[in-house]
């Protein structure tokens, strides 16, 4: 409730600093009527809440009206007098005349309908994995929410890092171990972002070249090089477990390099690496320009991994934090949307263009709704191949930051739990999903965990957030001791 | 220079293009060919019925020639020929039923394919379709706008910099080091270096362009000071003029030619170092337009990007060559 009072009541002492308040700050109930679908009453029915929580909005209008009055009439009395004598309304519009009271009003309810600031600037790299980002501009998910929202595509994740810590970017697409290696100083300088949500679960895949049909076990693989997008990325982290599992040590059996994803077509063509672990669309676009065959999708090493996140800065958050809110709204509405069997199509064609992935629509449509070729002759039928499972548990975050550990990215032991309790926004996300749901039967966000730290079967082996480094040692590959 | 001379030349240019684009032509071309249509026998049929296939489906995929196995794989996962449309098409699964193989098997585009989208591109070359899709003149203006910013910034510290390590062999002996060691750093070094200190990357790539083009401007201008004729000076001294009025009438107008050379090798390496740079940094420009594509792994319109940055470098080096020519005196 506010506590800031109607200065032209001449009722009430606005010298004074108690009173009685009777204001309500709501957006009128018709206004959120008219709006179309149950996820934007929600959404500013939520956000009415919090200004009535929070009283800013009536509280910035008054304080204006209040200081001009004061201004002129110097005492209260005076005031009183002159609003009793000639009635509030008649006040007012005397006023007007002199003073832009009304666009003092129009500025107070911008600022009740709480978004701090409605110019955004989100980055992403051109890759499937942005699916909701990308689309979430495509189909108009944030002008919904209203916001308006510019997305840049970016040439790496190191710009999009830099460009994230200059401020350029409001908020980004970022891979899954970013946010924490930003805020440890892992690479830059260190600077508060956190991990807001997935924007895609599974959706990788191990391509070979065509000429290596025949080697399709990977205790073969002794001497071949393959390409990751990153380093700190889960591409890496993956394809290092695969290989290390079936007796072949990343480090010295085989060449891992790091390659940008569009040029790993270009390089498997060249027999300049013979496989990479990669985000699509350049896993099925080796299928389709008849360079190389899928060999495993990642879903099969580890079903609904993290891959790539939403990253927002702690300071973003604290200074907007309505436009945060609304921001993850529009987020979590595109990816439960792009998680729809019946929207897949919709959403690969909206990401053709060259504003976006430019792509092919077929590759797209390919990878979206799991219906592909595998260079191999065969047709697949894989639904899940990619999913859209925000939540991000903080067990994924520990695994993250375990296999860094045991492939000794980081030298030393770290309190595993405490980085992914700070910088994994998972309680956050969480209570937004459950509040989306209830307003939304269609959101069928069935993946939450009742726990922050479920334990996940990774590659036939349980992975218990509890005991890092006991699971670390039941490698038999590992650089740590 | 006969004008004989001048035509075979031109004859002889336009020849070898010809032929260039002929062996391109031979070497990517693929011919389209039309897949020739099966006829299932009756027991295929009934194979394909028992695994729930409508007979229109198996019709449509016999007249693209696919093999029996093939069609019998899709049968048996269930899927309609609506589910293989929504995934892009039969032609996408790399069946190859002619037409769409054209990119897919060759990998380089064919001249053709370079000249249509040329032509997409230059019809319409400054459309605007949101910040990640302008058109080819919209990149071009931005990347202009970079280099040239940049590159004025460069000849307003060089030139007059230059001119007084010139003027002065103490100075020039004592700066030469640093500006020998600076000199030979690639400009996409610097480019993290600005990004990270000057925190805007609009601002950094101008940084970039100034710092490749200075050094070959100042060392020019440095020369062309120093090395004026000195029977020119002792006139100018007999004359009695004031060393400002010996500078700027007499040992300025002998070093412009050396001065503007050194502006055009500076404006070349420029527009070398912008396209890099704006790949590396994205957003719009020229350089991020083949990143862009490249992307895409669309060769055909990197390509013609390619030829445009070419065509561009020759127009801004003619104008300053030019410049020279108008500089350079008879002597």
């Amino acid at each position: 409730m506010s506590n800031i009072k109607d200065p032209f009541d001449p009722n009430q002492n606005i010298w004074d600093e108690c009173g009685e308040t009777t204001d309500s700050d709501s957006r009128p109930d018709h206004f959120i009527d008219m709006l179309e679908s149950p996820m934007e009453r929600e959404n500013q029915s939520f956000l009415n809440k919090r200004a009535q929580e929070s009283g800013d909005g009536v509280g910035l209008s008054r304080a204006l009206e209040g200081s001009v009055l004061k201004s002129i009439f110097k005492t209260d009395l005076n005031r009183r007098r002159f609003l009793k004598g000639v009635g509030s309304a008649t006040a007012f519009g005397i006023l007007s005349q002199f003073i832009p009271i009304q666009s003092l009003h129009a500025m107070a309810e911008d600022a009740k309908s709480k978004i701090e600031k409605k110019k955004l600037k989100i980055g992403f790299v051109p890759i499937t994995c942005a699916t909701p980002i990308i689309a979430g501009h495509a189909l108009g998910f944030y002008d919904k929410y209203g916001l308006e929202v510019d997305i840049i595509k970016t040439a790496g994740w190191a710009v999009a890092r830099d460009k994230c810590m200059n401020g350029e970017y409001d908020a980004s697409h970022l891979l899954a171990p970013m946010p924490a290696a930003m805020s440890l100083g892992l690479g830059s300088a260190a600077q508060d972002w956190r991990m807001v949500t997935n924007v895609n679960t599974n959706g990788q895949a191990i391509v070979l070249a065509n000429k290596h049909k025949n080697r399709q076990d990977p205790s073969t693989w002794k001497g071949m090089k393959f390409g990751v997008p990153f380093e700190y990325s889960m591409h890496n982290l993956l394809l290092r477990l695969y290989v290390a599992e079936h007796g072949i040590d990343p480090d010295k059996d085989i060449q891992i390099r790091v390659v940008p994803p569009p040029e790993m077509v270009a390089n498997l063509r060249a027999e300049n690496v013979d496989g990479y672990l990669a985000p699509d669309p350049f896993n099925q676009r080796a299928v389709y320009d008849g360079v190389g065959f899928i060999h495993k999708l990642t879903k099969d090493i580890w079903d609904q991994h993290p891959c790539c996140c939403f990253g927002i800065s702690q300071q973003f958050i604290d200074e907007n934090p309505n436009t945060f809110i609304v921001l993850l709204t529009a987020i979590l509405d595109a990816t439960a949307t792009a998680e729809r069997s019946d929207q897949r199509v919709r959403f690969a064609e909206s990401m053709a263009p060259r504003n976006y992935l430019n792509q092919p629509s077929a590759v797209l449509k390919q990878i979206l709704t799991g219906v592909y070729p595998d260079g191999q002759g065969n047709i697949k039928k894989v639904p899940d191949r990619i999913s859209f499972m925000p939540f991000p548990s903080q067990s994924m975050g520990t695994w993250i930051l375990g296999q860094m550990r045991r492939w000794d990215y980081i030298k030393d032991d770290v309190d595993y739990k405490g980085i992914s309790d700070e910088i994994f926004m998972s309680a956050d996300v969480k209570k937004r999903m459950l509040e989306m749901a209830n307003h939304n039967k269609n959101l069928n966000w069935t993946d939450i965990p009742d726990t922050k730290y479920p334990v996940y079967d990774v590659y036939g082996k349980d992975f218990d957030p509890n005991q890092i480094n006991e699971y670390i040692d039941t490698f038999e590959i590992t650089r740590s001791i | 220079m006969n004008t004989k001379r001048i035509w075979t030349a031109v004859l002889l240019s336009v020849g070898f293009f010809l032929a260039f684009l002929a062996i391109w032509h031979v070497t990517t071309h693929v011919e389209k060919t039309k897949a020739d249509s099966i006829t299932l026998s009756s027991d295929e049929v009934g194979q394909l019925t028992a695994a729930g296939m409508s007979e229109t489906d198996m019709q449509i995929y016999a007249e693209k020639g696919l093999k029996f196995d093939q069609i019998e794989q899709i049968a048996n996962m269930g899927l309609t020929h609506e589910d293989l449309e929504m995934a892009g098409g039969i032609e996408a699964f790399g069946f190859t039923t002619g037409g769409a193989a054209e990119e897919a098997t060759t990998g380089f585009p064919s001249p053709a394919l370079v000249w249509k989208e040329a032509y997409y591109q230059l019809s319409d070359p400054f459309y605007d379709r949101g910040p990640n899709d302008k058109g080819i003149g919209t990149q071009l203006k931005y990347s202009l706008f970079r280099v040239g910013t940049g590159f004025l910034l460069a000849v307003i510290v060089a030139v007059p910099l230059g001119f007084v390590i010139g003027m002065f062999p103490l100075l020039n002996m004592a700066l030469m080091p640093y500006i020998q060691v600076l000199k030979p750093i690639s400009p996409l070094a610097w480019l993290p270096v600005a990004l990270y200190l000057i925190k805007d990357s609009e601002q950094a790539s101008i940084f970039v362009i100034f710092v490749c083009s200075i050094w070959p401007m100042l060392i020019n201008t440095a020369y062309g000071v120093s090395s004026t004729k000195k029977d020119w000076i002792n006139i100018a001294k007999t004359l009695e003029l004031s060393q400002f009025k010996t500078a700027w009438s007499v040992v300025l107008p002998a070093a412009s030619p050396t001065i503007l050379t050194g502006m055009r090798i500076s404006l070349s390496i420029a527009w070398l170092v912008i396209v890099a740079a704006e790949m590396v940094i994205g957003g719009i420009g020229v350089g991020y337009f083949v990143w862009n594509e490249w992307n895409g792994l669309n060769l055909a319109s990197m390509i013609f990007a390619i030829f445009i940055i070419g065509v561009v470098g020759l127009i801004l080096d003619l104008i300053l060559g030019q410049l020279v020519k108008t500089f350079t005196y008879q002597e």
